[in-house]
């Protein structure tokens, strides 16, 4: 099988990616290893930020639905249940179907692979009730069943704040919030909304111990000073059944580690990120990278990075190239609307430091 | 606990309902679910013990990455529950190690 680009991902940024580049002309092959497209979007029952252009006050699940439509417009050839186990040289993709294997020869690929949930290793951490974050969202929201009814959350970035919210939403009972750092992690309005619920969100305070024999029964937390070291004397311990651990996420980067991108250390956007420039081209010619793999940041910029990426392997297939240069123009503006702020200046001063060593 | 009312998703769609076997235990599961939903609906929450000191391991990731949730299913062992359909009459069970294929 052969594709002019090859996208790895069916979530924001590759449906976004795919859409753009097959307005443009392109034959794409979109791959998905879930039954489903739209990645997590459609566990995101909130509202998104930002401006029209944003399609903020959406809600995630409808932003999945309409990329969802438009690639169906664009009569996109998506294989969904279909794992992409390796890429080898010259752009030869190793599909894993449920029929078999199978090799896709691609002109150009984009790596839309998103991230993991990052987890903390502590006592009775492996105990079942012990879960993501994600993965209790992904439960209330999209199969609709709790995972409990009392909930610890650990971490306040606006994963955990988000998902607190949700649990309350579904009716569970989250009995606290604690937090290592000495302050909230995410915005401050998902914050609000949980402290008018009642939920107490304890700065400088972690997760020491799960208590249990089969299942999470307790919890047991504890003060930390300024060195994030436990202090003896101040552990408290809950009655809770499930620990949510919303601690961060690592982009999921495996397919670029193997096709030989040169890779960067910046823990603002997660960890290890491919080294990528302005049009999301990493140090492979023709292999770009979009959305969280491009380092952790939110759905909104990974579908605007979506479409840079769709855009430029578009355009470098010598699609659209009048139009290319003012579309690119444009969603770069955007992008630098998004990364605006306390929090999403750290971000931007992350992704200025991959553009300096990224090839031209 | 099934979340049969929600503030902005609504009333749970109705969607079909088929028996399941987990354990030699029948429990009621809607068809098209993943299997982990309709165990922890069900109040399950133990999916398999680990090889060596057959530790107790459940749902962690739901989204099918990290393998804390296989089970055997149909006489098939490791199978990530959290991303397999139930179908009607499956047989599932509690996978001990690295489980068996019956």
């Amino acid at each position: 099988m052969d594709a002019e680009v090859a996208v790895v991902g069916a979530g924001p940024a590759g449906l976004s990616a795919s859409i753009e580049a097959a307005r443009l002309g392109a034959k794409i092959v979109l791959i998905d290893e879930n039954g489903k497209p739209g990645g997590q979007l459609f566990k995101q029952i909130h509202k998104f930020f930002g401006s029209m252009e944003h399609l903020a006050g959406l809600r995630g699940y409808d932003i999945g639905n309409k990329l969802w439509q438009r690639a169906m417009e664009l009569k996109i050839n998506v294989m969904l249940n279909t794992t992409v186990f390796g890429i080898f040289g010259d752009k030869t993709l190793g599909l894993l179907t449920t029929m078999g294997s199978e090799i896709l020869r691609a002109q150009r690929i984009i790596l839309a692979t998103g991230g993991s949930e990052n987890t903390i290793a502590f006592p009775g951490w492996t105990l079942p009730g012990v879960m993501g974050a994600g993965a209790a969202q992904t439960l209330i929201n999209v199969h609709r069943v709790l995972p409990g009814k009392r909930i610890l959350m650990v971490g306040s970035g606006n994963v955990g704040l988000i998902v607190s919210y949700q649990l309350l939403q579904a009716g569970a009972e989250v009995v606290a919030l604690v937090e290592a750092a000495p302050k909230i992690g995410g915005y401050r309005v998902h914050a609000a909304k949980i402290q008018r619920a009642g939920v107490p969100i304890m700065v400088s305070h972690t997760v020491k111990r799960a208590h249990g024999r089969d299942y999470v029964e307790a919890a047991t937390i504890v003060r930390v000073d300024d060195d994030l070291k436990m202090i003896p004397g101040t552990e408290k311990t809950f009655d809770v059944d499930t620990i949510c651990l919303a601690v961060g996420l690592t982009p999921l980067s495996e397919l670029a580690w193997m096709s030989g991108c040169k890779f960067i250390f910046v823990p603002t956007l997660g960890g290890h990120v491919p080294i990528h420039n302005e049009d999301l081209e990493t140090t492979v010619e023709g292999i770009y990278v979009a959305g969280d793999i491009a380092g952790i940041e939110e759905a909104s910029i990974a579908m605007e990075e979506g479409r840079l990426a769709g855009i430029a392997a578009a355009e470098s297939l010598g699609y659209a190239r009048e139009e290319a240069t003012k579309l690119k123009k444009e969603i770069k503006e955007r992008v630098q609307q998004l990364r605006r702020g306390p929090f999403g200046e750290d971000r931007y001063l992350a992704k200025q430091r991959i553009m300096k060593v990224a090839p031209r | 606990m099934r979340i049969k009312s929600h503030p902005i998703l609504g009333d749970i769609p109705k969607r079909k309902l088929v028996k399941i076997e987990v354990d030699g235990r029948t429990i009621e599961a809607f068809e098209g679910e993943p299997i982990a939903a309709a165990l922890l609906a069900a109040g399950i929450k133990v999916f398999r013990r680990t090889v060596k000191r057959r530790e107790p391991r459940g749902l962690f990731c739901t989204i099918g990455q990290c393998t804390d949730c296989m089970m055997t299913v149909n006489g098939m062992p490791n199978v990530r529950t959290c991303i397999t359909p139930v179908e009607e009459g499956m047989e599932i069970s509690t996978q001990i190690g690295r489980g068996e294929r019956s």
